[in-house]
């Protein structure tokens, strides 16, 4: 799928070739990639290109963005007020021109404004032209923005919540790191991409079914190869070492079957709705939001008052006066993982139609915010992950308005290490017993 | 089949700058985890910081080739000290989550366009070889036999590589056979008791970090003397690859990570060989060639699980001397 | 220092005259070694630990005891700095200690063993031992590389520790991983361990627990054998016999607080410490419900 400058020919060279081309395969390992430069990503195959002129004149060092499928990338206009940004894949892409790098008195006049959406035409490349002229600059005001980012980051903070939330219930209860809860999150796109998209079953069909089999999933992890692991008495770091190779070994079965690129989900490019202000969602996003809040608010209904919810907070308590009173631990955390990947399943539909778009290793591109995310809430607390994703959402969102967008996730990494810093035990987590 | 071409190229795996670069980088984590008890999951990113340092000092700064080392193995010393001083203190996952965000942290930095003038950006570096290859000792020529055969850039990079690895592995049998390896691993097994002795637990974590980085990023500039430096390479993979490779040799011995970086290179050169062979020999139906090349990552993963389970302590390992006590 | 000798004859003979005026909790001491000021320590709503004034003497063997949960090995961290304090200050022959960290207050001769014990699983026995001595060059960094800088005190501290292993009868084990020692073993290695460090102040929490019966009387006679190099002992043990035995001076803790001190055979007779232990089983004896000696249990537990 991707260009590794092929060292070929001489000798050991093909070695290291080898090794770029690895690596390079594995594109941008936990995060997509995301580049920039004037003319930026030369080397990917297809392009999204064009030339910013106001009544002939060129405009020079006219900032332009080009994101999606989880690919973001920016570049200024050269003197000739040409610009070229290379994308990886034959899909939709949103172009945006930002209107306060124009000169004084001059704005983006087309229907939609400074942000349109393109499609990569069958040259496998498109020219977006934005029509540019005197005008009023539709300013949109920080406040506007800072509501949009809130907006957005809350679905995006809903989505990794649901993920998060697993994430941490498997942590609390059995103490596992879980590094394959990035593949159990593409899982449940894949399947969903499945069923929707290559059994072409209703979407609103595949969804919970693709959900109802992540959840069985989890199952057969616990009962075929966990549950075994900790009969083995395999200590934790063990366990998280084990859980590495597993989530190498799953994200490459996904690349084998679903090849190298991006496919999307039916309604994936539903069109945006202006709300209010400098917030426009799709129907999409409104439903992915409303679904989150309701999965969170029944799992948070069952965590408080089933018999297995109780269980399963006893025993992140203390596991072995769970044991003591008479709890069935091994039934407990059966259950948990159950929960934990139907709703890593779901988070991974919703982050699907977030990027937007399947890839093998979407999952794997989001693990550490999820990880933020938990840690940031207090490891194993289920709430505290909950929360710790809202603020990693948000965090990421809001963060893009005032550092480049190829370094949003950075804050929220850089977030995750001063929260273990100066509160090991997260938000709401408990300090542990020394000594 | 082309077995000739196989074999070939899977006899270079033995004895090339990506093995020995993977050798340094698992030399550096057997300091860090296998001894130290650190579990440091952002190898890659001192990898990255031995091969940005290198290329950054002589494309931007003018340096001569060997002070891009010392200020890439400096560079090392001061993420180690960032890194360390406040993490140190953490619990043992929490440290591994710190070091995989912090690697992570240093690539995005490396990759955004806010840089690109020094980093390159997406593009890398490149052309950084002049002052290097000034240096080299050996005459316009080929050197060695075989599959083993080298031009003599090629050579001065092997030997050069080599000669550091050795150094390294000498370091470390001397470091942990003295009473400061002791205290290392008495820190490993349990940092507390060694408190309650009066050592200075954070010191010697913090030493054991700064070496260990360095081992790694003298890895990242072996890997970055041939060719270039590419920011797809130094991803959170690559690190799971050397914990791999150190894990298979052992994780708690000098000569394990050597072994593995070797076991690992010369299987992935297998591999990528053979199994487009087998697709295209029909041998192995049903799949395309990119789906026979993606089986050697699957392959990578199973191996690493049931070398966990099955056989934690690696290769040369003794099972009584486990290292995952905890 | 104490008024009364320690009769070698009679290795249990009690040090006596350890404190000044009358007896009550926080009295005075001849010659305080560790002295506690206000010290606190409090977690979420519990108070672990709240102990207004304690001297502890030296050159005697102290224990510290106290039902489950009473705080003792809270006050052990808080007094190691493993542990900060929400308040308070303490000392340490003179030294304040607030704010040292634990290694450093090591070195500065107060050594501790752990409850749960910490033997260093995959070292052998000697390295264990040879790990504690102290002012060891080639734990340097830089002169760890060349071996002759300190082969030579690598010779002498291994001498001392075969000495002190078989003393503890663990010098046949001595190349055996610590991880393949018994329970109790692994309680006197570290033990031993600790004495590598020749320290000033010995604090042992349960040093008794899991050991084997058949070895209690030799590790009594180690405890004593420390007072008559010199050291001073703290240690916390629920064995009442030991307590009787060996301890000149003992402190009690009841909810993180001192509700009691004084030499073992008054102690025991305070009502405050019986009530401490006992709640409202004031018939039985202290010896029976704390100490080996198993008697019939009577009526409900
Ligand atoms: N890290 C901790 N977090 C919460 N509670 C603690 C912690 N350490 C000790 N405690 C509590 O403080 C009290 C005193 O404990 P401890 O000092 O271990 O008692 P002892 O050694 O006398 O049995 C107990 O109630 C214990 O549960
Ligand atoms: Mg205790």
């Amino acid at each position: 799928m991707i260009l590794s400058r092929s060292r070929t020919g001489a000798k050991y060279w093909t070695q290291i070739g080898l090794l770029t081309t690895i690596l390079t395969l594995m594109f941008g390992g936990l995060f997509a990639t995301s580049a920039s430069a004037d003319s930026v990503g030369e080397d990917l195959p297809y392009r999204v290109q064009g030339n910013v002129k106001n009544e002939g004149t060129a405009l020079e060092g006219v900032r332009i963005v080009v994101s999606g499928g989880g690919y973001t990338a920016e570049t200024v206009t050269d003197a000739d007020g040409k610009w070229l940004i290379g994308v990886p894949e034959k899909a939709g892409y949103s172009v945006s021109l930002d209107q306060s790098t124009l000169p004084e008195g001059i704005a983006v006049i087309e229907e939609g404004g400074a942000e349109q959406s393109v499609e990569i035409g069958p040259s496998g490349a498109v020219t977006k032209n934005f029509f540019i002229g005197e005008g009023e600059r539709i300013v949109v005001s920080l406040f506007d923005q800072i509501i949009a980012r809130i907006i957005y980051g809350l679905n995006f903070g809903l989505m990794l919540g649901l993920a998060a939330v697993g994430l941490s219930l498997v942590f609390g209860t059995t103490g596992l790191s879980n590094f394959a809860h990035a593949e159990m999150v593409t899982f449940g796109a894949v399947t969903a991409f499945f069923l929707g998209g290559v059994l072409s079953l209703p979407i609103w069909i595949a969804i919970p079914v693709a959900v109802l089999i992540s959840g069985a999933m989890g199952w057969g992890l616990d009962s075929g190869l966990w549950r075994p692991l900790r009969r083995r008495g395999l200590g934790l770091v063990q366990l998280m070492i084990v859980s590495i190779g597993l989530s190498l070994a799953v994200r490459y079965i996904f690349q084998f079957f679903v090849g190298g690129g991006t496919n999307q989900l039916p309604g994936f490019d539903a069109p945006k709705i202006k709300l209010f202000g400098a917030t426009s969602l799709s129907i999409i996003d409104i439903t992915s939001m409303v679904l989150s809040l309701v999965v969170i608010f029944a799992f948070a209904w069952w965590l408080l008052n089933t018999q297995t919810g109780k269980a399963t907070r006893a025993i992140s308590d203390n596991p072995d006066l769970a044991a003591a009173s008479g709890i069935d631990v091994d039934k407990v955390i059966r259950i948990v993982w159950i929960v934990a990947a139907g709703l890593a399943g779901l988070s991974g539909v919703l982050w699907a139609y977030f990027r937007p778009g399947i890839k093998w290793d979407m999952g794997a591109q989001i693990l550490l915010l999820i990880f933020a995310a938990v840690t940031l809430g207090g490891l194993g607390t289920a709430f505290g992950a909950l929360l710790g994703a809202l603020v990693v959402g948000m965090l990421v969102e809001v963060s893009s308005l005032v550092i480049p967008s190829d370094l949003k996730y950075v804050g929220a990494l850089v977030v995750l290490i001063v929260i273990l810093l100066v509160r090991p035990q997260g938000i709401l987590g408990r300090k542990e017993r020394i000594g | 089949m082309d077995w000739s071409a196989i074999f070939s190229n899977t006899a270079q795996g033995l004895f090339s700058p990506a093995t020995m670069a993977f050798a340094l980088a698992a030399l550096g984590l057997a300091m860090h985890f296998g001894f130290a008890g650190l579990l440091n999951f952002g190898i890659a990113g001192f990898m990255a910081i031995g091969a940005y340092g290198y290329a950054i000092s002589i494309l931007t700064f003018g340096f001569e080739w060997w002070q891009g080392i010392l200020v890439s193995l400096v560079a090392s010393v001061i993420f180690s000290l960032i890194l360390g001083i406040p993490t140190l203190r953490l619990r043992g996952d929490y440290l591994a989550i710190v070091t995989i965000a912090a690697a992570e942290i240093l690539r995005l930095l490396f990759l955004t366009n806010a840089f690109v003038d020094v980093t390159g950006s997406a593009d890398g570096l490149s052309g950084y070889h002049n002052s290097f290859r000034a240096a080299n000792p050996f005459p316009v020529g080929d050197y060695g036999f075989g599959p083993w055969t080298y031009n003599n850039n090629e050579m001065w990079v092997l030997v050069l590589g080599l000669l550091t690895l050795v150094i390294c592995v000498s370091i470390l049998l001397l470091l942990i056979n003295s009473p400061w390896g002791r205290v290392i691993k008495g820190i490993r097994e349990d940092e507390d008791a060694v408190r309650a002795l009066g050592k200075n637990v954070f010191a010697y974590k913090m030493q054991a970090l700064i070496i260990g980085g360095i081992f790694g990023s003298l890895g990242g500039i072996v890997y970055a003397l041939p060719s270039s430096v590419n920011p797809g390479v130094y991803v959170t993979s690559l690190t799971f690859f050397v914990w791999t490779a150190l894990l298979l040799g052992g994780a708690a011995t000098i000569f394990g990570p050597v072994l593995g970086a070797v076991i690992f290179w010369v299987l992935q050169a297998f591999l990528s060989n053979v199994l487009p062979q087998l697709v295209s020999s029909g041998l192995l139906p049903f799949i395309s060639s990119i789906q026979a090349s993606t089986i050697r990552f699957i392959l990578v993963g199973v191996g690493l699980m049931l070398l966990v389970i099955y056989r934690p302590q690696g290769i040369l390992g003794d099972k009584k001397e486990l290292t995952f006590v905890k | 220092m104490s008024s009364s000798a320690n009769t070698p004859a009679n290795p249990a003979a009690k040090t006596t005259g350890l404190h000044i005026g009358e007896i009550r909790p926080g009295v005075a001491k001849v010659d305080p070694i560790v002295t506690i000021d206000g010290v606190s320590r409090h977690f979420g709503g519990l108070t672990a630990v709240d102990v207004e004034h304690l001297e502890i003497p030296r050159g005697a063997i102290t224990a510290l005891i106290g039902p489950n949960g009473a705080g003792k090995t809270t006050l052990f961290n808080l007094l190691t700095g493993f542990d900060k304090p929400d308040t308070g200050t303490w000392s340490f022959a003179g030294h304040a200690l607030a704010g040292i960290p634990a290694f450093k207050v090591a070195q500065m001769g107060q050594v501790r063993t752990f409850q749960l014990t910490k033997a260093l699983s995959l070292l052998t026995v000697l390295e264990n031992m040879k790990l504690g001595a102290k002012d060891q060059r080639g734990e340097k960094l830089l002169y760890s590389l060349f071996p002759f800088l300190w082969k030579a005190k690598e010779a002498e501290i291994e001498a001392k520790a075969m000495e002190l292993l078989k003393r503890f009868k663990l010098d046949t084990k001595k190349d055996d991983f610590a991880a393949s020692l018994s329970g109790g073993q692994r309680k006197l290695l570290e033990m031993a361990r600790a004495l590598m460090t020749d320290p000033v102040l010995v604090m042992l929490d349960e040093p008794m627990a899991g050991v084997n019966p058949a070895l209690t009387q030799s590790l009594l006679e180690h405890v004593l054998g420390l007072k008559k190099e010199g050291m001073t002992v703290l240690f916390v043990e629920h064995d009442m016999h030991m307590v009787r035995h060996i301890a000149d001076w003992v402190i009690v803790m009841a909810e993180g607080k001192v509700v009691a001190e004084g030499p073992a055979d008054q102690v025991m007779k305070n009502p405050a410490v019986i009530d401490a232990y006992l709640g409202s089983h004031q018939d039985d004896d202290l010896g029976t419900i704390t100490g080996r000696i198993t008697l019939p249990k009577k009526g409900k537990k």
